[in-house]
């Protein structure tokens, strides 16, 4: 992981407001909102790192970064995130309209440090949900192809209708990725993988002794694919996870994120496997 | 067995650690097959009289639900065990398996390697050692999926 460069105190503690430029639905209860702004200088995400987005009136939570902003194109001055509507807050995300106004703060937090993949083998594992904060190394590393391995994209989602982003799962099939696809429950004409994602680490191709892996979604899927991963050859050293704890000021000062020594929305949400790990395996943490 | 067999079941990662010995029966009651998309490999319900090592392809577990006809369980793709009814009685498949797209494996007949296992302990004893992880991790991957873990809390039927 990489330290994050620490937000200015009013982006981070004042939400600044961008108005919904965009929002595209993914699925039945998951959009993809593009969030821009007017004035004022322009944060510099970096993928991995998340956002606390307000909805206006009803409360705050942290979203990742979904898209990778290019701070030299006015155009692609925004900023993307995908919103599952799993509680008040993130439904009213969720049904956020385009030109409504949304609260921003960050960035916060950690990046994957994609760059450190460099000349590497790299190995993307979602589960869920979890894809959203990976897609941005997705598109860091096929912007910069040539200087990256194999790139292998494994994804488990709950059913065919949940899986998200299936255009650019194709685009990025044509583009090279090794894609590979399970669900927990198929519908009626799934020819995919059934069964749970780390089933299919085995069958990817890559060099466990030249890859770096960048692992989110649910903390036990994430447990497991690491298993897998440990058992194919890949050092925890080099395995990155995303974890998520109860952020609220993002920046460290609150404390409600703590896991262990760890505070979450400034030394993660991505952290090195080989920290984490000890961490995941205290009951209550 | 020909020697090719003998080299081929000596290179599937799967029998790694077996003695040449071990090999050699396992190899006597090999034979490669193939079956093209959409073939019926067994039926649930049948003499579980063989097992294979998947090389190259897909294969879907499956179970008819009256009214639902063939649920797909699991997939296994290649380089993976398929079937382990034909290690305990009543030597009977608990779900059937189609291949999902064109499969190359070998095929290993049941009854020689039981009788080998039956008169060799060692033999069986190292069958037992490579089986029991993979039905352990089909244990733990159908744990996983109970737990529906790509779930809200309203789907998962949580308050």
């Amino acid at each position: 992981m990489s330290t994050s460069t620490a937000p200015s105190a009013v982006s981070a503690a004042v939400p600044q407001p961008y108005r919904v430029v965009s929002r595209r639905v993914d699925t039945a209860d998951t959009v993809t909102l593009e969030l821009a702004h007017d004035a004022g200088p322009w944060p510099a995400f970096a993928p991995g790192q998340f956002a606390m987005l307000t909805a206006y009136g009803i409360g705050e939570v942290p979203i990742s970064l979904s898209g990778l902003p290019d701070p030299d194109d006015d155009r692609a001055r925004r900023l993307t995130h995908t919103v599952r509507a799993v509680g008040a807050v993130s439904r009213a995300l969720h049904d956020t309209t385009v030109g409504a106004m949304i609260g921003v703060r960050g960035p916060f937090g950690t990046s994957w440090d994609v760059g450190s993949a460099e000349g590497q083998d790299v190995v993307v594992v979602a589960g869920g949900i979890g894809l959203a904060p990976l897609r941005p190394v997705l598109h860091a590393v096929l912007a910069e192809r040539p200087r990256y391995g194999n790139v292998v994209l494994l994804i488990g989602a709950r059913t065919p209708a949940d899986l998200l982003y299936p255009d650019e799962l194709l685009r990025w099939g044509a583009a090279g990725v090794q894609v590979g696809i399970t669900v927990d429950r198929p519908a009626d004409g799934w020819t995919g993988h059934v069964g749970v994602v780390p089933a299919l680490i085995p069958i990817a191709r890559f060099d466990p002794a030249r890859s770096v892996a960048f692992v989110c979604g649910p903390e036990v899927m994430m447990r497991f694919t690491a298993q897998a991963l440990r058992d194919r050859g890949l050092p925890a050293s080099r395995l990155r996870i995303s974890l998520e704890r109860t952020m609220r000021c993002g920046a460290g000062w609150c404390g409600h994120c703590q896991l262990g020594p760890l505070l979450l929305c400034r030394d993660g949400p991505v952290v090195d496997y080989a920290l984490a790990e000890p961490l995941m395996k205290i009951r209550e943490l | 067995m020909t020697d090719d067999m003998f080299s081929r079941v000596g290179s599937l990662a799967f029998f790694a650690g077996l003695t040449r010995e071990q090999l050699r029966a396992l190899a006597g009651a090999a034979r490669p097959v193939s079956y093209a998309a959409g073939a019926r490999i067994f039926e649930e319900g049948e003499t579980a009289d063989r097992f294979w090592l998947l090389e190259h392809g897909t294969v879907a577990l499956d179970l008819q639900v009256p009214g639902r006809g063939a649920q797909v369980i699991e997939t296994l793709a290649g380089g993976v065990v398929l079937g382990w009814s034909w290690l305990h009685p009543p030597y009977r498949w608990q779900f059937g398996a189609v291949a999902r797209e064109s499969v190359e494996a070998v095929a290993f007949d049941a009854g020689p390697v039981r009788e080998h296992c039956d008169a060799d302990p060692a033999f069986g004893y190292a069958m037992l050692r490579l089986f029991t992880p993979v039905i352990t991790a089909r244990l733990h991957a159908t744990r996983l999926r109970l737990l529906d873990l790509y779930a809200t809390a309203a789907q998962a039927g949580q308050p």
